[in-house]
């Protein structure tokens, strides 16, 4: 097969992070090429550098024996890079041919030729089998019509590349179906496709070879017939020997006392089912699966961002129709966000202020701390936790990652919650202050607080979760009672084998 | 009909009721109301005012705002009138200068707002006080155009029947609505202007030229507000530095109450013409009465915009409803 792309040494710095470290890639003329790998792992950043977004910092990408450096997504179309985004990335204001035909519409002497634009666009949907109205606005579509629609876009470019960044997310299995086979058509056409999703059903159906990714670094490029699932997922997250070990005291400790929180069958439509768990004090309850495999959406429900419309929740044995965060607080329950930027920093506030809002808010605005009393609890919880630098009165947006987090952290124990729910607190951050995280919470659980611990790397959830819930396409399939944690079994539980 | 084309359509249809229950309403109290005569008056006073609107329609349907208009008319009026009273510049060319200048205006701020990310509030803000400021320092007092070829251009008309007649300035208003709507509708900077205004981040990702069409917007609305003020100065055969002062808010309101959101994505041109009939005929009807002031004017045209928001949100909440359900 003729090779079409060729990305060689490709490298991306972010201010603290190396996104990507020399990768290289290539693709062939007629090939669904898959591109895995955790978050983090660089896909992401892969793709924006191909499609102009972020351009890299250094490194080549050749189309066809030809150098390219795409430096906008306008730029990549024009080249014959096509992309299909995990988001809509439609305008919702207008119809559904003009979103298929938008920039370049047929036009004539009076301007746009709207009737043309409609047959156009009418056998550019006839192409993936669908049936709908072409004038109707996009805004009154499904969210996997639209998806559908942006695919068609993507194909109505004259494209040598289509990437198709996770595009089946929200597509049930009779649309996914109509997608593969216009991948198929594609492929027979001498398209290369780059395919990035986390379902590992769908990716080895259609896919010819498989590059895994791990952070910032390519692990391997395989054919897809010669990497058996457990062996992928194996390559994308990685194991480090020494991680392995499960400390005895998680072993050793069993529940203590009634549940603080339970759920039974909780779901929301739409974003997960079947929840169904409960934390008592003491306990490290940890949430595994891939990304999209609904941890987040879990812990959301359980702290009252969103509300759930199925099963039953219960806090300290009362059931509760919906939790709200203001009540989840006042009953001791903290959570610290993934999105540490937009979900839990006030970036321009200083640490100590980050701190101390939420005791503030807590004990009521007519009480104000004093600042002597602010400048001490923080210092006090900046020096258990280890924050660096010690200085409390600088703005929390020029600490590194991990200081930020563990400031985050401080802000809970700053109101003593009993159930602490967090979602990938160690995202991002160096491994020193990964410990020293893991560390933290273990001494917690040890004095009879208890977590909700999501994480994306498995050594971490094993060494301190007393229980594991497994989670695959937005529902939990499966928990594992403290005695049956262990990395393999999580691995098989993932892969569903 | 679905309902987001209802989204679209609903208010554009509102606006075109509640004119015509307005013009019917004046119609039955005052006799001479209905005429072609008081139209085309009323298409004549808010010449000036309309074009302006239309360059400010497409700056809002991006989700934009230009608060330099008014300002840019008074510096277009003053600047025309002192090339021609002062400097004796051919008013065939002192005309087009105010347009040309409104231009660059536009360009200057719209490249600040699409290339430096700055927010267009504040941006066009010290365009009106920049703008305001050099005009005063022209002249602060009011400059009297007295040219044979210019008093030619203020009396011309196309005579109408019933003793109406349309002025160069009502034609220059239809003629720019005209192109407001064919650019709207049939190019594709129009297109990628409602585009923007929908989600200016996926029409980046879909490959269109967003900030060249930002810029542009601008350089439209800056354009717009020149010959705004160009037709003011024909209006009032004069040239006024003050001239056009918080004319920027009647333009937005004429925009709003024509359907547009000020969010961007949804509106049309037709609207915005629809706006500035609805705000002449109030003006007009308020003369009529004689007794009334002009607050009267105000007081009506802000009930009208708290109206029309009223329904543009009960208008949302219903295409909202309609998507979850």
């Amino acid at each position: 097969m003729e090779s079409l792309l060729q990305l060689q040494g490709l490298e991306k710095r972010f201010p603290g992070t190396v996104a990507l470290d020399h990768v290289d890639f290539d693709l062939y003329e007629g090939e669904v090429h898959a591109l895995m790998g955790e978050n983090g792992a660089g896909k992401s950043t892969l793709i924006k550098a191909l499609t102009g977004v972020h351009p890299p910092d250094s490194g080549t990408m050749s189309l066809q024996g030809k150098l390219i450096l795409p430096q906008s997504p306008e730029d990549a179309v024009r080249h014959g890079i096509s992309t299909v985004y995990q988001e809509v990335n439609l305008v919702p204001n207008l119809t559904v041919m003009e979103n298929l035909l938008l920039g370049r519409e047929p036009r004539g002497p009076f301007g746009i030729r709207w009737k043309e634009m409609r047959e156009r666009a009418e056998s550019a949907i006839a192409r993936l089998g669908l049936k709908l109205d072409v004038r109707a606005p996009l805004s009154s579509l499904s969210v996997a019509l639209q998806q559908m629609v942006a695919i068609s876009r993507a194909l109505d470019v004259s494209a040598k590349v289509l990437i198709l960044d996770e595009p089946t997310s929200s597509l049930d299995s009779d649309e996914v179906a109509a997608l593969f086979t216009v991948i198929r058509q594609l492929k027979a056409q001498g398209l290369g496709v780059i395919f990035v999703t986390h379902f590992l059903d769908q990716m080895y159906e259609i896919s010819d070879r498989i590059t895994v990714l791990r952070n910032g670094k390519k692990v391997g490029t395989w054919n897809a017939t010669d990497l058996p699932r457990l062996e992928l997922v194996t390559q994308m997250i990685g194991r480090d020997a020494s991680e392995l070990e499960r400390s005895d005291s998680v072993l050793a400790d069993a529940a203590l006392g009634s549940p603080i929180l339970e759920t039974k069958g909780l779901g929301r439509r739409g974003s997960v089912s079947e929840v169904t768990l409960s934390v008592s004090p003491g306990e490290t309850v940890g949430l595994a699966g891939l990304l999209g495999s609904g941890r987040t959406e879990t812990v959301k429900l359980l702290f009252g961002v969103a509300s759930p419309d199925s099963g039953s929740l219960k806090l300290d044995g009362r059931s509760l129709a919906r939790l709200k965060p203001k009540s989840a607080i006042r009953a001791g329950i903290g959570y610290c966000s993934e999105d540490r930027k937009r979900e839990g920093i006030f970036p321009e506030l200083t640490v100590r202020e980050n701190i101390l809002i939420l005791a503030q808010v807590k004990s009521g605005w007519y009480k104000p701390f004093s600042l002597q009393k602010q400048r001490s609890m923080a210092t006090d919880l900046v020096g258990r936790l280890k924050v660096q630098p010690a200085d409390i009165e600088r703005p929390i947006q020029t600490l590194s990652g991990g200081n930020q987090q563990k400031a985050l952290l401080a802000r809970w124990l700053a109101v003593e919650p009993r159930l602490l729910l967090l979602d990938e607190p160690t995202r991002g951050i160096d491994v020193g202050a990964k410990f020293e995280i893991m560390a933290l919470v273990e001494n917690l659980r040890q004095a009879g607080r208890s977590f909700v611990f999501v994480s994306s790397e498995l050594p971490e959830i094993v060494r301190s979760c007393t229980k594991v819930l497994v989670m695959r396409d937005r529902k939990a399939i499966k928990e594992l009672e403290s005695g049956a944690v262990s990395e393999e079994r999580i691995v098989q539980e993932i892969a569903g084998s | 009909m679905s309902r987001a084309s209802l989204k679209e359509k609903l208010p554009i249809l509102i606006t075109a009721s509640v004119l015509v229950l307005l013009t019917l309403a004046a119609g039955l109290r005052f006799d001479n109301f209905l005429s072609l005569r008081v139209l085309m008056n009323l298409i004549a006073d808010n010449a000036f005012l309309g074009v302006i609107a239309v360059g400010l329609t497409f700056v809002i349907l991006t989700g934009g705002i230009d608060l330099s208009v008014g300002s840019m008319m008074g510096l277009g009026g003053i600047v025309a009138a002192e090339l021609i009273t002062v400097s004796h510049v051919h008013p065939l060319i002192a005309l087009l200068v105010p347009i040309a200048v409104g231009g660059f205006l536009g360009w200057g701020q719209g490249t600040l707002i699409a290339k430096l990310g700055l927010p267009p509030f504040l941006v066009t803000l010290s365009g009106l006080f920049l703008c305001r400021g050099i005009a005063l320092a022209i002249s602060r007092e009011s400059v009297q155009i007295e040219h044979p070829f210019f008093r030619t251009l203020t009396n011309w008309s196309v005579s109408l029947p019933a003793k109406a007649s349309l002025s160069l300035g009502s034609i220059v208003f239809i003629l720019v609505v005209f192109g407001g709507m064919i650019l709207a509708r049939q190019s594709r900077f129009g297109r990628t202007v409602y585009a923007i205004g929908g989600n200016a981040n996926s029409a980046e990702l879909m490959g269109l030229p967003v900030r060249r069409t930002l810029v542009w917007t601008y350089v439209l609305s800056g354009m717009c507000a020149g010959l705004g003020g160009v037709l003011f100065a024909l209006y009032t055969s004069s040239g006024n530095a003050i001239s056009g002062t918080g004319l920027e808010l009647d333009a937005i309101a004429t925009v709003v109450i024509g359907g547009t959101l000020l969010s961007g994505g949804y509106g049309s041109v037709l609207g915005t013409l629809l706006g500035v009939l609805t705000l002449g005929v109030v003006q007009t009807a308020i003369t009529f009465m004689g007794t009334l002031s002009s607050w009267w004017t105000r007081i009506v045209i802000g009930t009208l915009l708290l109206f029309f928001m009223l329904v543009q949100k009960v208008i949302e909440l219903a295409a909202r409803r309609g998507q979850t359900t």
